[in-house]
Protein backbone atom coordinates (compact mmCIF):
# COMPACT_ATOMS: atom_id res chain seq x y z
CA UNK A 1 0.00 0.00 0.00
CA UNK A 2 1.18 3.48 -0.87
CA UNK A 3 -0.03 5.16 2.33
CA UNK A 4 1.80 8.38 1.56
CA UNK A 5 -0.16 8.76 -1.68
CA UNK A 6 -3.49 8.20 0.07
CA UNK A 7 -2.45 10.68 2.74
CA UNK A 8 -1.56 13.46 0.29
CA UNK A 9 -4.59 12.97 -1.96
CA UNK A 10 -6.91 13.03 1.06
CA UNK A 11 -5.10 15.93 2.67
CA UNK A 12 -5.08 18.14 -0.41
CA UNK A 13 -8.69 17.36 -1.30
CA UNK A 14 -9.71 18.33 2.23
CA UNK A 15 -7.57 21.44 2.03
CA UNK A 16 -9.88 22.81 -0.64
CA UNK A 17 -12.79 22.27 1.71
CA UNK A 18 -11.14 24.12 4.61
CA UNK A 19 -10.00 26.93 2.30
CA UNK A 20 -13.60 27.62 1.40
CA UNK A 21 -14.98 26.79 4.82
CA UNK A 22 -17.46 29.65 4.93
CA UNK A 23 -18.99 28.63 1.62
CA UNK A 24 -18.87 24.98 2.59
CA UNK A 25 -20.80 25.57 5.78
CA UNK A 26 -22.90 28.62 4.99
CA UNK A 27 -24.64 27.18 1.96
CA UNK A 28 -26.06 24.00 3.58
CA UNK A 29 -27.00 25.89 6.74
CA UNK A 30 -28.86 28.55 4.78
CA UNK A 31 -30.63 26.10 2.49
CA UNK A 32 -31.64 23.87 5.40
CA UNK A 33 -32.98 26.87 7.27
CA UNK A 34 -34.98 27.88 4.20
CA UNK A 35 -36.50 24.42 3.92
CA UNK A 36 -37.52 24.59 7.55
CA UNK A 37 -39.07 27.98 7.16
CA UNK A 38 -40.99 26.98 4.02
CA UNK A 39 -41.84 23.32 4.63
CA UNK A 40 -41.59 23.10 8.38
CA UNK A 41 -43.34 26.29 9.45
CA UNK A 42 -45.31 27.77 6.56
CA UNK A 43 -46.64 24.58 4.97
CA UNK A 44 -45.93 22.16 7.78
CA UNK A 45 -48.20 23.93 10.24
CA UNK A 46 -51.14 23.02 7.98
CA UNK A 47 -50.09 19.39 7.63
CA UNK A 48 -51.11 16.91 10.29
CA UNK A 49 -48.68 14.49 11.92
CA UNK A 50 -47.31 11.65 9.80
CA UNK A 51 -47.12 8.30 11.59
CA UNK A 52 -47.25 10.16 14.87
CA UNK A 53 -44.36 12.50 13.98
CA UNK A 54 -44.90 16.21 13.45
CA UNK A 55 -44.22 17.29 9.88
CA UNK A 56 -41.36 19.63 10.76
CA UNK A 57 -39.50 16.78 12.41
CA UNK A 58 -40.56 14.22 9.84
CA UNK A 59 -38.74 15.99 7.00
CA UNK A 60 -35.36 16.18 8.83
CA UNK A 61 -33.95 12.83 7.58
CA UNK A 62 -35.10 13.56 4.02
CA UNK A 63 -33.55 16.99 4.19
CA UNK A 64 -30.22 15.59 5.38
CA UNK A 65 -30.30 12.96 2.62
CA UNK A 66 -31.09 15.57 -0.02
CA UNK A 67 -27.98 17.55 0.86
CA UNK A 68 -25.85 14.48 1.44
CA UNK A 69 -26.60 12.96 -1.95
CA UNK A 70 -26.15 16.12 -3.96
CA UNK A 71 -23.02 17.19 -2.05
CA UNK A 72 -21.39 13.75 -2.18
CA UNK A 73 -21.88 13.57 -5.91
CA UNK A 74 -20.80 17.16 -6.49
CA UNK A 75 -17.67 16.87 -4.33
CA UNK A 76 -16.46 13.56 -5.68
CA UNK A 77 -17.25 14.21 -9.33
CA UNK A 78 -15.56 17.61 -9.25
CA UNK A 79 -12.58 16.24 -7.31
CA UNK A 80 -11.62 13.86 -10.11
CA UNK A 81 -13.04 15.79 -13.07
CA UNK A 82 -11.04 18.94 -12.37
CA UNK A 83 -7.56 17.30 -12.61
CA UNK A 84 -8.79 15.58 -15.76
CA UNK A 85 -9.94 18.92 -17.13
CA UNK A 86 -6.72 20.80 -16.30
CA UNK A 87 -4.51 17.85 -17.26
CA UNK A 88 -2.91 17.49 -13.84
CA UNK A 89 -4.28 13.94 -13.70
CA UNK A 90 -1.11 12.90 -15.58
CA UNK A 91 0.70 12.95 -12.28
CA UNK A 92 -1.73 10.62 -10.53
CA UNK A 93 -1.69 8.32 -13.55
CA UNK A 94 2.10 8.14 -13.57
CA UNK A 95 2.42 7.63 -9.82
CA UNK A 96 3.01 4.23 -8.20
CA UNK A 97 -0.53 3.88 -6.87
CA UNK A 98 -3.33 1.39 -7.43
CA UNK A 99 -6.89 2.27 -8.35
CA UNK A 100 -7.91 1.30 -4.86
CA UNK A 101 -5.58 3.87 -3.30
CA UNK A 102 -6.77 6.58 -5.68
CA UNK A 103 -10.37 5.78 -4.75
CA UNK A 104 -9.65 5.81 -1.01
CA UNK A 105 -7.97 9.20 -1.34
CA UNK A 106 -10.53 10.96 -3.52
CA UNK A 107 -13.71 9.23 -2.41
CA UNK A 108 -12.61 9.23 1.23
CA UNK A 109 -12.16 13.01 1.10
CA UNK A 110 -15.46 13.58 -0.68
CA UNK A 111 -17.29 11.32 1.78
CA UNK A 112 -15.65 13.08 4.74
CA UNK A 113 -16.83 16.44 3.46
CA UNK A 114 -20.37 15.15 3.02
CA UNK A 115 -20.30 13.64 6.47
CA UNK A 116 -19.27 16.96 7.98
CA UNK A 117 -22.04 18.68 6.02
CA UNK A 118 -24.60 16.09 7.12
CA UNK A 119 -23.65 16.66 10.74
CA UNK A 120 -23.90 20.42 10.33
CA UNK A 121 -27.37 20.07 8.82
CA UNK A 122 -28.48 17.86 11.70
CA UNK A 123 -27.23 20.43 14.18
CA UNK A 124 -29.00 23.19 12.28
CA UNK A 125 -32.20 21.13 12.21
CA UNK A 126 -31.95 20.70 15.95
CA UNK A 127 -32.17 24.46 16.31
CA UNK A 128 -35.56 24.48 14.58
CA UNK A 129 -37.19 21.33 15.90
CA UNK A 130 -36.78 18.98 18.82
CA UNK A 131 -34.95 15.95 17.44
CA UNK A 132 -34.88 12.60 19.17
CA UNK A 133 -32.83 9.91 17.50
CA UNK A 134 -34.10 6.43 18.33
CA UNK A 135 -31.10 4.50 16.99
CA UNK A 136 -28.03 6.73 16.89
CA UNK A 137 -25.67 3.94 15.81
CA UNK A 138 -27.87 2.98 12.88
CA UNK A 139 -28.30 6.62 12.05
CA UNK A 140 -24.51 6.98 11.84
CA UNK A 141 -24.21 3.79 9.80
CA UNK A 142 -26.76 5.00 7.24
CA UNK A 143 -25.12 8.41 7.16
CA UNK A 144 -21.63 7.03 6.54
CA UNK A 145 -22.73 4.38 4.04
CA UNK A 146 -24.65 6.99 2.08
CA UNK A 147 -21.71 9.39 2.05
CA UNK A 148 -19.38 6.68 0.76
CA UNK A 149 -21.70 5.18 -1.85
CA UNK A 150 -22.75 8.47 -3.34
CA UNK A 151 -19.21 9.80 -3.32
CA UNK A 152 -18.29 6.68 -5.29
CA UNK A 153 -21.18 7.37 -7.63
CA UNK A 154 -19.96 10.95 -8.05
CA UNK A 155 -16.45 9.66 -8.72
CA UNK A 156 -17.84 7.55 -11.56
CA UNK A 157 -19.62 10.57 -13.01
CA UNK A 158 -16.40 12.59 -12.75
CA UNK A 159 -14.46 9.89 -14.61
CA UNK A 160 -17.17 9.53 -17.23
CA UNK A 161 -17.81 13.22 -17.87
CA UNK A 162 -15.90 14.76 -20.74
CA UNK A 163 -17.21 18.30 -20.20
CA UNK A 164 -18.90 20.46 -17.59
CA UNK A 165 -22.37 19.85 -19.07
CA UNK A 166 -22.07 16.11 -18.58
CA UNK A 167 -20.80 16.70 -15.08
CA UNK A 168 -24.06 18.49 -14.25
CA UNK A 169 -26.32 16.25 -16.29
CA UNK A 170 -26.83 13.30 -13.96
CA UNK A 171 -27.10 15.27 -10.70
CA UNK A 172 -29.65 17.61 -12.31
CA UNK A 173 -31.71 15.23 -14.38
CA UNK A 174 -31.54 12.03 -12.38
CA UNK A 175 -30.50 12.48 -8.78
CA UNK A 176 -32.50 15.56 -7.79
CA UNK A 177 -35.82 14.14 -9.13
CA UNK A 178 -35.13 10.79 -7.50
CA UNK A 179 -34.48 12.45 -4.16
CA UNK A 180 -37.63 14.55 -4.35
CA UNK A 181 -39.73 11.57 -5.46
CA UNK A 182 -38.10 9.25 -2.92
CA UNK A 183 -40.17 10.44 0.00
CA UNK A 184 -37.91 13.22 1.29
CA UNK A 185 -40.87 15.36 2.23
CA UNK A 186 -43.68 12.82 2.55
CA UNK A 187 -44.46 9.24 3.46
CA UNK A 188 -44.94 6.95 0.47
CA UNK A 189 -48.23 5.80 1.97
CA UNK A 190 -49.60 9.28 1.20
CA UNK A 191 -49.36 8.56 -2.55
CA UNK A 192 -52.07 6.86 -4.66
CA UNK A 193 -51.49 3.06 -4.83
CA UNK A 194 -50.21 3.09 -8.42
CA UNK A 195 -47.54 5.67 -7.58
CA UNK A 196 -46.56 3.74 -4.49
CA UNK A 197 -45.59 0.84 -6.75
CA UNK A 198 -43.64 3.14 -9.07
CA UNK A 199 -41.80 4.63 -6.11
CA UNK A 200 -40.53 1.20 -5.08
CA UNK A 201 -38.24 1.34 -8.15
CA UNK A 202 -36.59 4.48 -6.83
CA UNK A 203 -33.38 3.48 -4.99
CA UNK A 204 -33.35 6.71 -2.99
CA UNK A 205 -36.60 5.67 -1.30
CA UNK A 206 -34.74 2.87 0.50
CA UNK A 207 -32.05 5.25 1.71
CA UNK A 208 -34.46 7.81 3.10
CA UNK A 209 -36.75 5.19 4.58
CA UNK A 210 -33.92 3.44 6.42
CA UNK A 211 -32.46 6.71 7.60
CA UNK A 212 -35.84 7.90 8.82
CA UNK A 213 -36.36 4.64 10.66
CA UNK A 214 -33.19 5.23 12.66
CA UNK A 215 -34.76 8.49 13.87
CA UNK A 216 -38.41 7.66 14.47
CA UNK A 217 -38.76 3.91 13.99
CA UNK A 218 -41.19 4.55 11.16
CA UNK A 219 -40.33 3.37 7.65
CA UNK A 220 -41.84 2.93 4.20
CA UNK A 221 -39.94 -0.31 3.62
CA UNK A 222 -38.29 -2.64 6.10
CA UNK A 223 -34.90 -1.58 7.46
CA UNK A 224 -33.21 -4.78 6.32
CA UNK A 225 -34.22 -4.09 2.74
CA UNK A 226 -32.96 -0.51 3.05
CA UNK A 227 -29.60 -1.67 4.33
CA UNK A 228 -29.29 -4.37 1.67
CA UNK A 229 -30.10 -1.85 -1.06
CA UNK A 230 -27.52 0.68 0.03
CA UNK A 231 -24.81 -1.98 0.35
CA UNK A 232 -25.75 -3.32 -3.07
CA UNK A 233 -25.44 0.18 -4.50
CA UNK A 234 -22.06 0.62 -2.83
CA UNK A 235 -20.74 -2.64 -4.27
CA UNK A 236 -22.13 -1.85 -7.70
CA UNK A 237 -20.34 1.51 -7.71
CA UNK A 238 -17.10 -0.12 -6.55
CA UNK A 239 -17.36 -2.69 -9.33
CA UNK A 240 -17.86 0.03 -11.94
CA UNK A 241 -14.90 2.06 -10.67
CA UNK A 242 -12.75 -1.07 -10.63
CA UNK A 243 -13.75 -1.83 -14.22
CA UNK A 244 -13.02 1.77 -15.27
CA UNK A 245 -9.49 1.61 -13.90
CA UNK A 246 -8.84 -1.89 -15.18
CA UNK A 247 -9.78 -0.94 -18.73
CA UNK A 248 -8.28 2.55 -18.46
CA UNK A 249 -11.69 3.95 -19.38
CA UNK A 250 -11.28 7.60 -20.46
CA UNK A 251 -8.02 7.71 -18.57
CA UNK A 252 -5.38 5.72 -20.40
CA UNK A 253 -6.67 6.05 -23.93
CA UNK B 1 25.44 -3.52 -18.72
CA UNK B 2 21.70 -4.00 -18.44
CA UNK B 3 19.77 -1.08 -19.96
CA UNK B 4 17.78 0.96 -17.44
CA UNK B 5 14.86 1.07 -19.88
CA UNK B 6 14.20 -1.62 -22.46
CA UNK B 7 11.45 -1.05 -24.99
CA UNK B 8 10.48 -4.12 -27.03
CA UNK B 9 8.21 -4.22 -30.09
CA UNK B 10 6.12 -1.40 -28.72
CA UNK B 11 3.07 -0.27 -30.72
CA UNK B 12 0.16 1.99 -29.89
CA UNK B 13 -3.01 2.54 -31.85
CA UNK B 14 -5.45 4.98 -30.30
CA UNK B 15 -9.20 4.36 -30.22
CA UNK B 16 -9.56 6.85 -33.08
CA UNK B 17 -7.52 4.44 -35.23
CA UNK B 18 -4.47 6.68 -35.25
CA UNK B 19 -1.31 4.62 -34.99
CA UNK B 20 1.03 6.65 -32.81
CA UNK B 21 3.81 4.08 -32.43
CA UNK B 22 4.80 1.21 -34.63
CA UNK B 23 7.07 -1.55 -33.43
CA UNK B 24 9.54 0.55 -31.45
CA UNK B 25 12.63 -1.15 -30.01
CA UNK B 26 14.99 0.89 -27.87
CA UNK B 27 17.48 0.35 -25.07
CA UNK B 28 18.26 3.31 -22.84
CA UNK B 29 21.47 3.07 -20.84
CA UNK B 30 21.76 3.83 -17.17
CA UNK B 31 23.03 7.34 -16.60
CA UNK B 32 22.93 8.60 -20.17
CA UNK B 33 21.20 11.61 -21.67
CA UNK B 34 19.11 10.51 -24.61
CA UNK B 35 17.43 13.03 -26.87
CA UNK B 36 14.44 11.91 -28.88
CA UNK B 37 14.30 14.06 -31.95
CA UNK B 38 11.26 14.26 -34.15
CA UNK B 39 8.64 16.56 -35.67
CA UNK B 40 5.28 17.26 -33.97
CA UNK B 41 3.03 14.24 -33.92
CA UNK B 42 5.94 11.82 -34.35
CA UNK B 43 4.93 9.78 -31.30
CA UNK B 44 7.47 11.10 -28.81
CA UNK B 45 4.93 11.99 -26.14
CA UNK B 46 3.05 8.72 -26.62
CA UNK B 47 6.28 6.80 -26.13
CA UNK B 48 7.03 8.65 -22.89
CA UNK B 49 3.45 8.31 -21.71
CA UNK B 50 3.55 4.55 -22.12
CA UNK B 51 6.80 4.22 -20.19
CA UNK B 52 5.37 6.37 -17.38
CA UNK B 53 2.09 4.44 -17.28
CA UNK B 54 -0.19 7.26 -18.44
CA UNK B 55 -1.15 5.53 -21.68
CA UNK B 56 -1.63 1.79 -22.15
CA UNK B 57 0.32 0.19 -25.01
CA UNK B 58 -1.43 -1.85 -27.70
CA UNK B 59 1.33 -4.44 -28.07
CA UNK B 60 4.89 -4.88 -26.87
CA UNK B 61 6.48 -4.31 -23.50
CA UNK B 62 8.65 -1.92 -21.53
CA UNK B 63 10.91 -2.79 -18.63
CA UNK B 64 12.47 -0.29 -16.25
CA UNK B 65 15.47 -1.54 -14.25
CA UNK B 66 14.50 -5.06 -15.28
CA UNK B 67 10.86 -4.80 -14.13
CA UNK B 68 7.81 -4.78 -16.37
CA UNK B 69 6.03 -1.40 -16.34
CA UNK B 70 2.59 -3.02 -16.24
CA UNK B 71 3.12 -5.90 -13.83
CA UNK B 72 5.54 -4.10 -11.52
CA UNK B 73 4.16 -0.62 -12.00
CA UNK B 74 4.71 0.38 -8.39
CA UNK B 75 8.40 -0.28 -8.66
CA UNK B 76 8.98 1.15 -12.13
CA UNK B 77 6.93 4.29 -11.65
CA UNK B 78 8.61 5.12 -8.36
CA UNK B 79 11.90 5.45 -10.28
CA UNK B 80 10.56 7.89 -12.85
CA UNK B 81 9.97 11.62 -12.81
CA UNK B 82 8.08 13.26 -15.67
CA UNK B 83 8.03 16.88 -16.78
CA UNK B 84 5.10 17.11 -19.20
CA UNK B 85 5.05 19.24 -22.30
CA UNK B 86 1.98 21.27 -21.38
CA UNK B 87 1.94 23.59 -18.38
CA UNK B 88 -0.51 21.40 -16.52
CA UNK B 89 -0.79 22.72 -13.00
CA UNK B 90 -3.62 23.34 -10.59
CA UNK B 91 -4.61 26.94 -9.96
CA UNK B 92 -5.12 27.51 -6.27
CA UNK B 93 -2.48 25.30 -4.66
CA UNK B 94 0.71 26.88 -3.41
CA UNK B 95 4.08 25.91 -4.85
CA UNK B 96 5.10 24.34 -1.55
CA UNK B 97 1.91 22.28 -1.30
CA UNK B 98 2.09 21.03 -4.85
CA UNK B 99 5.67 19.71 -4.53
CA UNK B 100 4.77 18.05 -1.23
CA UNK B 101 1.77 16.49 -2.93
CA UNK B 102 3.96 15.09 -5.72
CA UNK B 103 6.46 13.63 -3.29
CA UNK B 104 3.73 11.90 -1.30
CA UNK B 105 2.02 10.64 -4.41
CA UNK B 106 5.18 8.73 -5.29
CA UNK B 107 5.21 7.10 -1.86
CA UNK B 108 8.03 9.09 -0.30
CA UNK B 109 8.05 10.23 3.32
CA UNK B 110 7.85 14.00 3.72
CA UNK B 111 11.28 15.65 3.53
CA UNK B 112 11.03 19.45 3.87
CA UNK B 113 14.81 19.92 3.81
CA UNK B 114 15.19 18.19 0.44
CA UNK B 115 12.24 20.06 -1.07
CA UNK B 116 13.53 23.35 0.25
CA UNK B 117 16.90 22.79 -1.43
CA UNK B 118 15.17 21.68 -4.63
CA UNK B 119 13.11 24.87 -4.77
CA UNK B 120 16.24 26.92 -4.08
CA UNK B 121 18.08 25.18 -6.94
CA UNK B 122 15.23 26.08 -9.24
CA UNK B 123 15.05 29.69 -7.98
CA UNK B 124 11.55 29.00 -6.70
CA UNK B 125 12.02 29.21 -2.98
CA UNK B 126 10.88 32.82 -2.64
CA UNK B 127 7.70 31.83 -4.49
CA UNK B 128 6.92 28.85 -2.31
CA UNK B 129 3.76 30.37 -0.83
CA UNK B 130 2.49 31.79 -4.13
CA UNK B 131 -0.56 30.27 -5.73
CA UNK B 132 0.24 28.49 -8.98
CA UNK B 133 -2.07 30.68 -11.05
CA UNK B 134 -0.05 33.75 -10.06
CA UNK B 135 3.15 32.40 -11.63
CA UNK B 136 4.54 33.26 -15.04
CA UNK B 137 4.90 30.58 -17.72
CA UNK B 138 8.60 30.16 -17.02
CA UNK B 139 7.99 29.81 -13.28
CA UNK B 140 5.28 27.24 -13.93
CA UNK B 141 7.74 25.19 -15.94
CA UNK B 142 10.18 25.35 -13.03
CA UNK B 143 7.41 24.11 -10.72
CA UNK B 144 6.76 21.18 -13.06
CA UNK B 145 10.45 20.30 -12.91
CA UNK B 146 10.40 20.57 -9.12
CA UNK B 147 7.37 18.28 -8.96
CA UNK B 148 9.09 15.72 -11.18
CA UNK B 149 12.21 15.78 -9.00
CA UNK B 150 10.33 15.90 -5.69
CA UNK B 151 10.59 12.14 -5.17
CA UNK B 152 14.26 11.85 -6.14
CA UNK B 153 13.77 9.82 -9.32
CA UNK B 154 16.52 7.80 -11.01
CA UNK B 155 15.09 8.52 -14.43
CA UNK B 156 13.84 11.89 -15.60
CA UNK B 157 11.70 12.50 -18.67
CA UNK B 158 11.60 16.01 -20.07
CA UNK B 159 8.95 16.33 -22.77
CA UNK B 160 9.89 19.31 -24.94
CA UNK B 161 11.34 21.18 -21.98
CA UNK B 162 12.31 24.28 -23.93
CA UNK B 163 9.02 24.92 -25.73
CA UNK B 164 8.15 28.54 -24.94
CA UNK B 165 11.04 28.98 -22.55
CA UNK B 166 13.27 32.06 -22.43
CA UNK B 167 17.04 31.98 -22.79
CA UNK B 168 17.75 32.25 -19.10
CA UNK B 169 15.52 29.40 -18.08
CA UNK B 170 16.90 27.29 -20.91
CA UNK B 171 20.40 27.89 -19.59
CA UNK B 172 19.31 27.08 -16.03
CA UNK B 173 17.59 23.97 -17.23
CA UNK B 174 20.64 22.64 -19.06
CA UNK B 175 22.73 23.34 -16.01
CA UNK B 176 20.27 21.40 -13.90
CA UNK B 177 20.23 18.54 -16.40
CA UNK B 178 24.02 18.37 -16.36
CA UNK B 179 24.00 18.33 -12.57
CA UNK B 180 21.47 15.51 -12.48
CA UNK B 181 23.44 13.65 -15.12
CA UNK B 182 26.54 13.93 -12.97
CA UNK B 183 24.66 12.49 -9.99
CA UNK B 184 23.75 9.45 -12.09
CA UNK B 185 20.20 10.26 -13.16
CA UNK B 186 19.22 8.95 -16.58
CA UNK B 187 17.63 11.72 -18.64
CA UNK B 188 15.40 11.35 -21.66
CA UNK B 189 14.30 14.52 -23.38
CA UNK B 190 12.27 15.13 -26.48
CA UNK B 191 12.79 18.04 -28.77
CA UNK B 192 12.45 19.08 -32.35
CA UNK B 193 15.56 21.19 -32.36
CA UNK B 194 18.77 19.53 -33.54
CA UNK B 195 20.84 22.16 -31.71
CA UNK B 196 19.31 21.16 -28.42
CA UNK B 197 20.14 17.52 -28.89
CA UNK B 198 23.61 18.55 -29.94
CA UNK B 199 24.15 20.65 -26.87
CA UNK B 200 23.16 18.20 -24.20
CA UNK B 201 22.69 14.61 -25.34
CA UNK B 202 25.00 11.59 -25.36
CA UNK B 203 22.85 9.72 -27.80
CA UNK B 204 20.13 10.82 -30.17
CA UNK B 205 17.12 8.86 -31.37
CA UNK B 206 15.21 10.03 -34.40
CA UNK B 207 11.50 9.29 -34.41
CA UNK B 208 9.00 10.02 -37.13
CA UNK B 209 5.45 8.88 -37.84
CA UNK B 210 5.58 6.48 -34.92
CA UNK B 211 8.77 4.76 -36.04
CA UNK B 212 12.16 4.95 -34.40
CA UNK B 213 14.33 5.54 -37.45
CA UNK B 214 17.68 5.35 -35.77
CA UNK B 215 19.48 5.72 -32.48
CA UNK B 216 23.10 6.70 -32.59
CA UNK B 217 25.85 8.48 -30.78
CA UNK B 218 25.37 12.18 -31.08
CA UNK B 219 28.72 12.66 -32.83
CA UNK B 220 27.95 10.13 -35.55
CA UNK B 221 24.55 11.55 -36.14
CA UNK B 222 25.68 15.15 -36.26
CA UNK B 223 28.13 14.23 -38.97
CA UNK B 224 25.27 12.74 -40.91
CA UNK B 225 22.95 15.67 -40.25
CA UNK B 226 25.69 18.25 -40.85
CA UNK B 227 25.77 17.70 -44.60
CA UNK B 228 25.22 20.59 -46.97
CA UNK B 229 24.74 20.90 -50.69
CA UNK B 230 26.21 23.39 -53.10
CA UNK B 231 24.32 23.89 -56.36
CA UNK B 232 26.32 25.30 -59.28
CA UNK B 233 24.14 26.76 -61.99
CA UNK B 234 25.85 26.61 -65.39
CA UNK B 235 25.57 29.10 -68.24
CA UNK B 236 25.68 26.23 -70.73
CA UNK B 237 24.04 22.91 -69.78
CA UNK B 238 26.33 19.86 -70.03
CA UNK B 239 25.51 16.24 -70.95
CA UNK B 240 28.27 14.70 -68.94
CA UNK B 241 30.90 15.75 -66.46
CA UNK B 242 34.43 16.55 -67.51
CA UNK B 243 36.73 13.86 -66.14
CA UNK B 244 38.68 16.31 -64.05
CA UNK B 245 35.59 16.75 -61.88
CA UNK B 246 35.09 13.04 -61.22
CA UNK B 247 36.69 13.07 -57.71
CA UNK B 248 33.98 15.43 -56.43
CA UNK B 249 31.08 12.98 -56.93
CA UNK B 250 28.90 15.65 -58.47
CA UNK B 251 25.32 15.04 -59.47
CA UNK B 252 23.97 16.56 -62.68
CA UNK B 253 20.41 17.81 -62.71
CA UNK B 254 18.04 16.35 -65.34
CA UNK B 255 18.35 19.35 -67.65
CA UNK B 256 22.12 19.41 -67.24
CA UNK B 257 22.08 23.00 -66.08
CA UNK B 258 23.00 22.31 -62.48
CA UNK B 259 25.83 20.49 -60.74
CA UNK B 260 25.22 19.48 -57.14
CA UNK B 261 28.07 18.99 -54.70
CA UNK B 262 27.49 17.47 -51.27
CA UNK B 263 29.94 18.28 -48.50
CA UNK B 264 30.24 18.12 -44.76
CA UNK B 265 30.37 21.33 -42.77
CA UNK B 266 31.75 19.56 -39.72
CA UNK B 267 34.69 18.12 -41.68
CA UNK B 268 38.09 19.80 -41.69
CA UNK B 269 37.81 20.76 -45.34
CA UNK B 270 34.70 21.26 -47.35
CA UNK B 271 36.55 21.02 -50.68
CA UNK B 272 34.65 23.96 -52.09
CA UNK B 273 37.68 26.03 -53.08
CA UNK B 274 39.27 23.12 -54.93
CA UNK B 275 35.99 22.31 -56.64
CA UNK B 276 35.49 25.85 -57.88
CA UNK B 277 39.03 25.94 -59.23
CA UNK B 278 38.49 22.62 -60.97
CA UNK B 279 35.21 23.85 -62.44
CA UNK B 280 37.01 26.91 -63.74
CA UNK B 281 39.86 24.82 -65.15
CA UNK B 282 37.35 22.56 -66.92
CA UNK B 283 36.11 25.63 -68.78
CA UNK B 284 32.62 25.68 -67.31
CA UNK B 285 31.24 29.10 -66.53
CA UNK B 286 28.81 29.68 -63.73
CA UNK B 287 25.61 31.70 -63.77
CA UNK B 288 24.84 31.39 -60.10
CA UNK B 289 25.49 29.28 -57.07
CA UNK B 290 23.72 28.59 -53.81
CA UNK B 291 24.11 26.34 -50.79
CA UNK B 292 21.42 24.60 -48.80
CA UNK B 293 21.28 22.50 -45.69
CA UNK B 294 18.75 19.72 -45.43
CA UNK B 295 16.05 20.69 -42.97
CA UNK B 296 15.20 18.31 -40.18
CA UNK B 297 12.00 17.45 -42.00
CA UNK B 298 13.93 16.51 -45.14
CA UNK B 299 16.31 14.40 -43.12
CA UNK B 300 13.38 12.60 -41.56
CA UNK B 301 11.86 11.94 -44.94
CA UNK B 302 15.17 10.71 -46.26
CA UNK B 303 15.70 8.45 -43.28
CA UNK B 304 12.17 7.16 -43.57
CA UNK B 305 12.66 6.34 -47.25
CA UNK B 306 15.99 4.69 -46.58
CA UNK B 307 14.48 2.48 -43.89
CA UNK B 308 11.36 1.59 -45.85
Amino acid sequence: MNYQAIRVIYKFEMLRFWNTLMQSIASPVISTSLYFVVFGSAIGSRIQEIDGVSYGVFIVPGLVMLSLLTQSIANASFGIFFPKFTGTIYEVMSAPISFFEIVIGYVGAAASKSFILGSIILITANLFVDLNIAHPVWMMAFLILTCISFSLFGFIIGLWATNFEKLQLIPMLVVTPLVFLGGSFYSVSMLPPAWQTVTLFNPVLYLISGFRWSFFEVADVSVGVSLAMIIFFLLACLAIVWWMFKTGYRLRN
Amino acid sequence: MQPIIKISDLSKTYESGHQALSNVNLDINDGEILALLGPNGAGKTTLISIICGIVASSTGSVTVAGHDTVKDYRFTRSLIGLVPQELTLGAFDSVWNTVNFSRGLFGKEPNPAYLEQLLKDLSLFDKKDSELRELSGGMKRRVLIAKALSHEPRILFLDEPTAGVDVELRKDMWQLVRGLHKSGVTIILTTHYIEEAEEIADRVGVISAGKLLLVDNKDNLMRELGKKQLALELKQPVDQLPESLAPYNLEISADGAQLIYTYNTTGERTGITALLQAVNAAGLSLKDLNTSQSSLEEIFVKLLKAKA
